[in-house]
């Protein structure tokens, strides 16, 4: 038992250092080291790939992450339920890419006004949504994926309408356009980096911890102080943002949208990944998106079958890890260990 | 007592007035009025159904009041959501306890450093120096938290792995990490064995000792009477008795209440 000594006031406790908390913050180096090595070998990647149409993917693969990791960041961390996430996705798009056709805005200022345009529409939305509990934030933003998506179809002067958005020009350095997909590679793989590592810094620090407090425990956030609506509106805020950035990229590189890529049901394929991925874990999204990229392109052989199988895969993964593909060591650990004690 | 506290109306840290709670047409808690002096341990007992939750409820912001005051070192709090109760310096423990328990332990306290800390998104996404001396002055406080409480070893443990005990013990540390003014305690001891109620009444009496302003909602009288300074005791949402632990026993109404229980019921 512990004595309780009486010379130490609750105010004291700033200045304090005792050895047990530097070995935490040791520990909290760990993941930064990881993402410097996966993104080192995915550098790899153009390289080693085969064919231009593989290092798409790789670009496809990235672009994807960043809305997954957007997604789980609201939803495996903070626990709110959003069905608007492809909507944000193709705010960000049409926002950079008609800037572009229209006004002949550079992609390089595009992107940040993806980023802001997809921030201020879900703070809008946000204030009075996220008043609303579980199912009922699921429909609202699921409502206002649908208006997007008519937007999209009806802003036709804009848009383009149905037949898509023409004529996006590439990101360009100079007179070097990033037009082929070795080119735009570099930037897509820079641009997903600091997404990961503003999502790690994120959850590794004050703002984090309140955003898990408040997914975990709503009650118990309130008793220490944190504003759990503004909480989950700021994240719901960054979330949008990060996707308008990936709808920038997304709409640059293929230099095309149309309206039917950010759907309802894009959104709902979304949060299946996250959750397939390993909802609320870091490394989830990068199995999940990658997952989400190849899986398709290995089905292609199958044709029609190729949708049920996609969605049988995606059942089996579920049931047989109901914490995602990123939780798997945990499961087998966990199922190693049982075996070895019995 | 302690130059730190400040004091409030009368010198009472919290001045409670005219507090009236219904539900549904039935009276919980009836115009009652009462003060908690600053550096001073008071109780609130009473029978089931007295009112005592509700009370409890009402100052820590999760149930309004219909009628009545409630003051903070002076200022009015009735009309505050909860969290901006903490942040005036009011920390509480749950009867059914309220822990994050997909966090670590010492997260859990961390969390409760919250207010201490000032990183927006911006500060927090750049992870500059000043974010980093931040968080390691958060986990430092944290880890002393557990420390004091015998929980430092369990620290990297994930808090739902912890005993009833321990996670009592972790959700008054997350309290303390507020650094509060006036920690509510709902029942303390409520579900916890003879030696470790003993080692919670240790604690609280420990942080008294240091100014801590306290409110405790207790039934185990043990405790109750060996901590308290000062007892409310309550029935069917009134005050019947304030006083020392002995004024209170002795008290005719206290005992009729007390022994009426079963009738009322």
């Amino acid at each position: 038992m512990t004595s309780v000594s009486p010379a130490q006031s609750a105010d004291a406790f700033s200045a304090a250092r005792s050895p047990a908390a530097t070995s935490v913050s040791r520990w909290r180096a760990w993941p930064h080291l990881w993402l410097a090595v996966v993104w080192l070998a995915l550098l790899a990647v153009p390289f080693v790939a085969p064919n231009a149409y593989v290092v798409s993917l790789a670009n496809m693969a990235l672009i994807n992450l960043i809305l997954v990791a957007s997604l789980n960041l609201l939803m495996g961390y903070a626990g709110q339920i959003s069905l608007s996430h492809a909507g944000f996705f193709g705010l960000g798009a049409y926002a950079s890419g008609v800037l572009n056709v229209k006004l002949g805005v550079t992609p390089w200022l595009g992107l940040p006004a993806a980023a802001l345009i997809s921030a201020a529409a879900a703070w809008v939305i946000g204030l009075p949504a996220l008043r609303l509990r579980g199912h009922y934030l699921s429909m609202a933003t699921l409502g206002w994926n649908a208006i997007l998506v008519v937007l999209f179809n009806q802003l036709v002067n804009l848009t383009g309408g149905p037949n898509g958005l023409l004529g996006v020009q590439p990101f360009a350095l100079g007179g070097f356009k990033l037009d082929t997909e070795a080119r735009a590679f570099p930037l897509v793989w820079l641009v997903s980096l600091l997404v990961m590592l503003a999502i790690l810094n994120l959850l590794r620090s004050r703002v984090g911890r309140a955003l898990r407090a408040v997914a975990t425990n709503e009650l118990g956030a309130d008793a220490v102080g944190i504003d759990s609506f503004r909480t989950k509106l700021v994240v719901f805020v960054l979330s949008a943002a990060m996707a308008g950035i990936a709808g920038s990229l997304y709409v640059h590189v293929n230099q095309y949208a149309s309206p039917e890529t950010f759907g309802v049901a894009t959104s709902i394929l979304l949060i299946v990944v996250v959750a397939i991925g390993g909802s609320g874990t870091f490394w989830g999204p990068l199995l999940g998106a990658l997952m989400y990229t190849a899986l398709p392109q290995i089905l292609l052989d199958y044709e029609d079958a190729e949708l049920m199988l996609f969605g049988l895969g995606m059942l089996i993964v579920l049931i047989v890890f109901p914490g995602g593909l990123a939780r798997v060591p945990q499961a087998l650990a966990r199922v190693f260990t049982a075996r070895r004690r019995s | 007592m302690n130059g730190r506290v400040s004091g409030g109306v009368n010198g009472n840290l919290l001045q409670v007035d005219g507090l009236t709670c219904r539900f549904a047409g039935v009276v919980a808690v009836a115009d009652l009025s009462f003060g908690v002096r600053a550096g001073e341990i008071k109780a609130v007992i009473g029978p089931n159904g007295a009112g005592k939750s509700t009370l409890f409820n009402m100052i820590a912001g999760v149930t309004r009041a219909n009628a009545g005051e409630i003051r903070f070192d002076g200022a009015r709090i009735d009309h505050l959501p909860t969290f901006v109760r903490a942040r005036r310096g009011i920390a509480r423990t749950f009867q059914n306890l309220q822990i994050f328990r997909d966090m670590s332990v010492v997260e859990n306290v961390m969390v409760g450093r919250h207010l201490r800390g000032s990183a927006g998104v911006a500060q927090a996404i750049l992870h500059g120096p000043s974010l980093h001396k931040e968080e390691r002055a958060i986990a430092a406080a944290a880890m002393d938290l557990l420390d004091r409480f015998g929980l430092a070893d369990k620290a990297q443990m994930q808090a739902g792995a912890l005993s009833f005990g321990q996670l009592k013990i972790l959700e008054l540390a997350r309290a303390l990490a507020c650094a509060p003014r006036l920690l509510l305690l709902d029942e303390p001891a409520a579900g916890l064995p003879h030696a470790d109620a003993d080692r919670m009444s240790e604690i609280i009496s420990g942080l008294n000792r240091e100014g801590m302003t306290v409110l405790l909602v207790e039934h185990n009288m043990r405790m109750v009477m060996a901590l308290s300074h000062d007892i409310l005791v309550l029935n069917n949402g009134r005050r019947i008795a304030e006083g020392t632990a002995d004024e209170v026993r002795r008290h005719p109404e206290v005992l009729a209440a007390y022994l009426g229980e079963t009738e009322d019921a």
